[in-house]
């Protein structure tokens, strides 16, 4: 049409209507009402404008970095043996690992997981072979925290992702790991993971999100759906590592139903600028959320967490706690809101954000915010910016631990509140791992 | 303890400056001598400037401030949209009783004396209130320097007085603490302003007294747009209370005040403000003061009235080891929405703030905690503690708490926690228990609440703000 056509190039960048149509050209053998809502999805980012300067949600951002052109919306296929594939260190676990939107490999759930119903596949099966399932959960709900053009960005060049169900009574023993790579200059990624828990079923799953180059930027737009139903636990960890010239947004949606509890952590690291969304409602009595985030920002990096948690229900909970360390010149923004909405009483709600600012020239900025609708219920925040404590640091040395070590040591207190909520022993220190890496490259 | 019915029986009559709805509950036709009618464009703003009979630079700086309101927009993307029912045609800017400040009790127009007596402030106390400053409508009907704080070399006028009187130190400090365009209502204050204080207290002087002033609204669809300008210099302290009550009138009224406070070297300003406006007032304040090397600002601010208040007094800490204080008490009932909050921006090395906010939701009462505090880069040894606790009366009470947290650098530290709850039903039931009622129980909970920082103000204030409270409180539960 001839109205549609005319949008102008600044507000699609690199995903303009012909990148569009050759994207709906390779999965054309999707259901039709994927396809629709593609179609659909592409109209509202063609027409979003950007963020702007008095856009509440974009407070504190840099929105001059934000940038859709230069990037290839189709980037082409590459091999596993081209990436330095670092395993999910648990044994027999099983795998997806996708590279610029393809699945390159996979290990099965062993026989024995698989043999109780458990889905564990790619999402362009899922929406074959479990279309009704994958109606109802991907993607249900509404962007909310202010990201509405790139959450539709991420649905209309969706491709692929995982897609993970347990059905109802079932515990996944081991725990599930999602590899998504970006691989070429300019390469633009759309990962997703839905995960759908059934009544009292447990599952785990990580999600890692890496570059193949260090050096090469990349555009990185993705989501996952945490779906818990009644009475089950969900934990879900993910490992942001992209290239440090990625620009990166990520989607979180998390429903938990009636005595369902979620665990979700975030672990940030890489891009150049990455923002973060992350919405939970907790929508039945007993639900319960449970927030984490750990950023370490070097250089110039800028880390942009915007969370969200309602209360629908009465008696629900949910903790969030954003640990960010800050060095160089990296900037960091938490802007958290809980919504208690009329009648959810006996709420009880956490929201915390700490920042340990390890450098004379980072800067973080907090927004905790709450909107209270109910009268009982305990709703608390807290946000603090210091630098490490210095009796702490001055005991250490007393003990004749060198300078940098005792710091070293601090900082990885600091995080350590956040990692030992991971349960699962062999994940726990796999992800410490990556941390201590990180911070030490530095 | 006393009987119970003792308490139920306690006068609910005002001794001191009545601030109390009931009593502010009540007009008189007053005869305006000069009225700027209705809505507001140039002339408007030229009529008011040649009624005071303004210099011409003054009157440039209104036209420009008006221009800037105008293309302004509403700032409802963060604020609520209740900014949108204001009819900006409707309201009146200026009117005046055409008379000049009154220096002698005597001198005040007896239909005046009469407002202040339904005020409640009894014969004694009027004579005794040093320094009164007694706003009625666009002008100050009464003015009172006390012989002692004018021996000190106190300037306390008001504002078109001492922009008249005293331009050479007027001029050097108004509208650098808040710029015509800092946001669209102190642009509006700019461009229309009448009445307000003006305060200098000389190097070195330290005011024994507080230094006050009651403001008032008698029009309907009138707006009063106040410019208060307080300068103490190197080390000079000054405390400076202002209070006020509106009649209550079926169409919304606008208070749009600019507050600006200059305190120079090692120099301690205390503002208190007990707002009390009647339901239908849009009360759109803009406070800041700028807080030099060793100063101390410290804003007490409590909101009990208004439809809307939007009021976040803020301390510019310029100088180093400046220190900046909030203490807010918020009231929120029924159709009322108290977006109440502080600032704090630090500018200078090991400068610190506090900020603590206290609010009580009662009813469909909707209160927000909104605040800024700001770190900027290179800085060390500042820090910022603030604090915010909810207090929900009602089922379907509301609370909102939306801060800002920005540091820069390794060499500073700030906190700042928020709460939310209802009362104790606990602490109700043992209240109850020893024979007082629900209702009593509830307003002694809530006298508790915020008794931490009642303690903070004046006497006279702190026993008005607890009447206040018991007032509110009145028909919240059962």
């Amino acid at each position: 049409m001839a109205t549609a056509v005319t949008t102008p190039a600044t507000l699609t960048g690199s995903f303009t209507r012909e990148a569009f149509a050759a994207h709906l050209e390779r999965v054309k053998h999707l259901p039709a009402w994927w396809l629709d809502r593609k179609r659909a999805a592409y109209e509202r980012f063609a027409a979003a404008p950007m963020p702007k300067r008095t856009n509440e949600g974009w407070r504190f951002s840099n929105l001059s970095t934000l940038t859709l052109d230069g990037f290839n919306a189709a980037p082409a296929a590459c091999r596993f043996d081209q990436l330095a594939h670092r395993e999910l260190g648990v044994t027999g676990a099983g795998h997806l690992v996708f590279a610029n939107n393809r699945l390159v490999a996979s290990q099965a759930l062993d026989a024995s997981t698989a043999g109780q119903g458990i889905i564990f596949d790619t999402l362009q099966n899922a929406l074959l072979r479990h279309a009704d399932l994958v109606q109802t959960h991907l993607l249900a709900q509404p962007s909310r925290l202010g990201s509405d053009k790139f959450a539709a960005l991420h649905e209309a060049f969706l491709e692929d992702g995982a897609f993970i169900y347990v059905p109802k009574g079932v515990t996944a023993e081991l725990p599930v790991g999602v590899f998504h790579y970006a691989c070429g200059a300019g390469a633009a990624v759309f990962p997703h993971t839905l995960v759908i828990a059934g009544e009292n079923a447990r599952v785990t799953v990580a999600d890692f999100f890496r570059s193949e180059k260090a050096a090469e930027a990349h555009f990185a737009c993705g989501g996952n759906d945490l779906y818990a139903g009644h009475g089950s636990q969900v934990t879900y960890i993910a490992m942001q590592d992209w290239s440090r010239a990625t620009l990166s947004f990520q989607f979180n949606a998390t429903v938990a139903r009636r005595d369902a509890r979620v665990l979700s952590l975030n672990l940030h690291a890489g891009a150049r600028q990455a923002r973060h969304e992350s919405f939970s409602q907790l929508s039945a009595p007993g639900a319960h959320s449970e927030m984490l985030a750990l950023t370490v920002a070097h250089g110039t990096q800028e880390f942009d967490q915007r969370t969200l948690q309602i209360h629908q229900a009465p008696h629900t909970s949910s903790n969030l706690l954003y640990k960010n360390a800050l060095l160089d010149q990296a900037k960091t923004i938490f802007s958290g809101l809980i919504v208690v909405d009329p009648d959810a009483q006996k709420t009880d709600a956490y929201q915390s954000n700490r920042n340990l600012m390890l450098s004379d020239e980072a800067e973080a900025s907090s927004l905790p915010g709450l909107e209270i609708q109910a009268n009982d219920v305990r709703c608390t925040h807290g946000a603090t910016s210091a630098r490490i404590d210095r009796e702490q640091e001055f005991y250490l040395e007393s003990r004749g631990i060198r300078a940098a070590q005792a710091q070293e040591l601090l900082v990885f207190g600091f995080f350590e509140e956040v990692l030992g909520k991971i349960e699962h022993r062999e994940l726990h220190d796999t992800l410490t791992d990556i941390i201590r890496t990180k911070f030490r490259e530095n | 303890m006393k009987p119970p019915s003792e308490i139920e029986s306690a006068p609910t009559e005002n001794p001191v400056a009545g601030i109390d709805q009931t009593k502010g509950d009540f007009k008189y036709d007053v005869s305006y001598a000069f009225d700027a009618g209705k809505g507001l464009n140039e002339d408007t703003v030229r009529y008011i400037s040649s009624v005071k009979k303004e210099e011409p630079w003054l009157l440039d700086f209104r036209l420009k401030a008006l221009k800037t309101f105008l293309d302004k927009p509403m700032p409802t993307h963060w604020a609520t949209k209740d900014l949108e029912n204001i009819d900006f045609d409707k309201i009146r800017y200026y009117l005046s009783q055409g008379q000049k400040p009154k220096r002698t009790w005597d001198e005040v127009p007896d239909d005046i004396k009469k407002t202040f007596e339904r005020l409640g402030i009894p014969e004694q106390e009027r004579k005794f209130l040093a320094g009164v400053e007694a706003q009625f409508d666009s002008e100050a009907a009464y003015s009172n320097i006390k012989d002692i704080v004018a021996k000190q070399g106190v300037i306390f006028c008001n504002s078109t007085e001492g922009l008249r009187e005293h331009p050479e130190i007027f001029r050097k400090f108004f509208g650098k603490v808040i710029p015509t365009a800092d946001n669209k209502f102190s642009a509006l204050n700019s461009a229309v302003f009448s009445g307000g204080s003006f305060i200098y207290v000389p190097k070195g002087v330290k005011v024994a007294q507080p230094l006050q002033a009651y403001f008032r609204i008698n029009a309907e669809n009138f707006g009063q747009f106040e410019r208060t300008l307080i300068i103490a210099d190197e080390g000079a302290e000054v405390v400076y209370m202002e209070g006020c009550t509106a009649p209550k009138f079926s169409t919304s009224t606008l208070h749009s005040a600019v507050v600006e406070l200059v305190a120079l070297k090692g120099a301690k300003i205390q503002y208190i403000t007990v707002q009390n406006w009647a339901n239908n007032v849009f009360n759109l304040v803009t406070k800041r003061g700028v807080a030099h090397e060793d100063a101390e600002i410290k804003w007490i601010d409590c909101n009990i009235g208004s439809r809307l208040t939007m009021k976040y007094p803020g301390v510019v800490l310029k100088g180093e080891r400046a220190r900046g204080e909030v203490l807010s008490i918020a009231l929120a009932n029924d159709g009322q929405h108290q977006d109440t909050g502080a600032k704090m921006i630090h500018a200078a090395n090991n400068t610190t703030s506090n900020i603590i906010a206290k609010s009580i939701s009662v009813g469909q009462g909707r209160s927000t905690y909104r605040g800024v505090v700001h770190i900027p880069k290179h800085l060390k040894g500042c820090k910022n503690n603030t604090e915010c606790d909810a207090l929900l009366i009602n089922t379907n009470s509301r609370t909102d708490t939306y801060p800002a947290i920005s540091v820069r650098g390794d060499k500073n530290a700030t906190q700042h926690e928020a709460s939310v709850s209802k009362v104790s039903e606990d602490m109700i039931f043992y209240m109850q228990s020893r024979g007082l009622t629900e209702a009593q129980a509830m307003s002694l909970a809530v006298n508790g609440f915020i008794n931490d920082l009642a303690r903070e103000f004046p006497m006279e204030y702190s026993v008005e703000l607890k009447r206040l409270i018991d007032l509110e409180m009145e028909g919240s539960v059962g």
